[in-house]
């Protein structure tokens, strides 16, 4: 890469995705400029994980082409993969190590040097209060707690973007608010760029420089939080501007809420 | 706070193949550790799962020692079966890991360790070096009770270590294989109906409980070209000294095995999607 303008964060161009006949992403554009915390909103199947797992590496995007600083996702896998963390939207931290192991696992991962590994993994655990219950395993925590343990592993080895898919669910006001607050903390200490959804319109308007709301596999309206405010109604709230741009669908059919609902007790079932 | 810079954006152009075959050396180091972190915490567990194999030892090769149903000339029928049983043991755990690979799917572990700079092959190497470790703590057990048994067993370590070896193979083998198995099935059920439906035949299509001049033509031929056969040639071989084709059985297991870690790896990513 020679010295150009800085690339931004993650590029997102004409990415579509299908899962047999559901069309869960039809044409996705977006730029994410380095440094800022962008948040992806939308009900429920309006196709944010498939776009954030897309930008992980896991999910091919062709015909669309995604960018990570600069770098396309598709061809240089290995190196987008060292500059991301990731918290998926399902609670996932392996029961079967402890909480302290499931973090200096991806201190390995990331190549943190030996010499600090062991005070890098203490200073992740005890930023988001696990170092009393660090040394139990992984399949005694609470849901708040693996949360938070997730958080700790995505974020051991600083990472250039960090995408959050929904964090802070289940997370009582605190935890949610000490996520946020050590999230931002790093954002600080190290310039990195915040990738998240979440169903929170007050974290949104809080927290996001800036949003894109996506109904139905597509973004329909993207802007800073006030300007999107703005657009509705001059004493419009985030929650007005949804509801605007999602028409009545706030809830989504019965079957995929069962189907969300599974996945949560399948996974609990699986950690305990 | 001692946050250091985030990783620096230059210098990761196309990997050169050293940088990826360090990176896979050490990311199957960081993967096998794990594994150790996981039966540490699980040593109940390593034991309880020797009592199968250890009564398929006392049970099954003590009455067949005495009725002589099977022939296998000089040597006690009891001394005969022990290699069948370490070799048969390391199949049963090995088999058991595709299982445990749509567990940590399940569970969102595999989706979050694609992730991260780590080559495929790295997270099933770490599988199958598990397997080979509980398949050789059960093939200790399996050793001791058959010495006290009074099986005549080598003490040439040579040929100890060559049983390690074998057994690891062995692991590693099935181990993929059931990985590869999971990467096909996707899903958990699936996996145990093949997954059943393959390894009985393994087993009893191998020569783990009877010789291979007993079988007929059909079954001599199946156990060709099952790696459990050459496993146990081998092992038969090296610990009571029957005439074993050594060099054929480890060739063969080796390609087996780089081969199953190849199409594993290649399968994996079908599972986190
Ligand atoms: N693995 C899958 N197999 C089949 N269909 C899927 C799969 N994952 C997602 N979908 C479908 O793709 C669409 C988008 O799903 P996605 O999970 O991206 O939505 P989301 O915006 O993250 O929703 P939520 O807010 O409920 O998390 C949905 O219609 C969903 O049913
Ligand atoms: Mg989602």
């Amino acid at each position: 890469m020679t010295t150009r303008t800085v690339p931004p964060a993650v590029r997102v161009t004409g990415v579509r995705h299908r899962f047999g006949d559901t069309v869960a992403v039809d044409g996705v554009d977006f730029d994410v400029a380095a440094g800022m915390v962008f948040g992806l909103l939308g009900p429920n199947g309006a196709g944010k994980t498939t776009t954030l797992r897309m930008i992980t590496t896991l999910l091919p995007a062709p015909p669309g082409t995604i960018e990570v600083f600069g770098l396309d996702v598709a061809r240089h896998k290995l190196a987008v993969r060292r500059l991301i963390g990731y918290v998926p939207q399902r609670l996932s931290a392996d029961g079967a190590l402890t909480g302290w192991e499931n973090v200096a696992l991806f201190a390995r991962l990331y190549d943190v040097p030996r010499a600090r590994r062991r005070q890098v993994v203490d200073t992740a655990l005890e930023s988001v209060g696990l170092v009393d219950v660090a040394g139990r395993t992984a399949s005694t925590y609470s849901g708040g707690m693996i949360r938070r343990l997730e958080l700790a592993q995505a974020l051991v080895n600083a990472p250039r973007l960090l995408m959050l898919d929904e964090p802070t669910i289940g997370l009582d006001p605190i935890a949610r608010t000490s996520v946020w607050e050590r999230i931002l903390e790093v954002r600080a200490n190290t310039g990195m760029t915040v990738l998240v959804t979440t169903h929170y319109m007050d974290e949104a308007d809080q927290y996001c420089d800036r949003i894109a709301l996506m109904h139905h596999g597509r973004i329909r309206a993207m802007g800073t939080p006030a300007e999107l405010k703005a657009s509705v109604d001059p004493d419009a709230t985030l929650d007005d501007v949804f509801r605007a741009v999602t028409g009545d669908e706030l809830r989504s059919s019965p079957g995929e809420r069962m189907r969300d609902v599974r996945a949560t007790r399948r996974t609990a079932h699986r950690l305990g | 706070m001692s946050e250091q810079l985030a990783v620096p954006l230059t210098g990761w152009g196309k990997p050169t193949p050293l940088s990826l075959f360090r990176l896979a050396i050490s990311r199957i180091a960081t993967m096998s550790l794990v594994e150790v972190q996981k039966l540490r915490h699980d040593r109940t567990e390593l034991f309880t799962r020797a009592i199968q194999p250890a009564l398929w030892l006392i049970i099954f090769g003590e009455t067949f020692t005495r009725l002589r149903a099977i022939p296998t000339g000089h040597i006690p029928y009891i001394d005969y079966l022990a290699p069948g049983i370490i070799a048969q043991s390391a199949l049963f755990i090995a088999i058991f890991y595709g299982i445990q690979v749509i567990w940590e799917r399940d569970a969102g572990v595999l989706a979050k360790l694609m992730v991260t700079p780590t080559p495929r092959i790295a997270l099933v190497t770490g599988k199958a070096f598990a397997a080979s470790i509980r398949a050789l703590i059960q093939a200790l057990v399996v050793l001791i009770l058959a010495a006290l048994l009074g099986v005549a067993l080598t003490d040439n370590p040579l040929k100890l270590l060559g049983m390690v070896a074998l057994v690891s193979l062995g692991s590693c083998f099935f181990c993929c294989l059931s990985i590869t198995i999971a990467g096909l099935a996707l899903t958990h059920d699936r996996l145990m109906g093949i997954g059943q439906a393959i390894t009985m035949p393994l087993f009893f299509g191998s020569s783990a409980l009877y010789p291979i001049n007993l079988m007929p033509d059909w079954l001599r031929f199946f156990n060709l070209i099952n790696p459990l056969g050459y496993e146990v040639d081998g092992l038969r071989g090296l610990l009571i000294g029957t005439p074993a084709q050594l060099g054929l059985d480890f060739g063969v297991l080796a390609l087996a095995s780089i081969f199953m870690i190849s199409i594993a790896s290649a399968l994996l990513v079908r599972l986190a999607r």
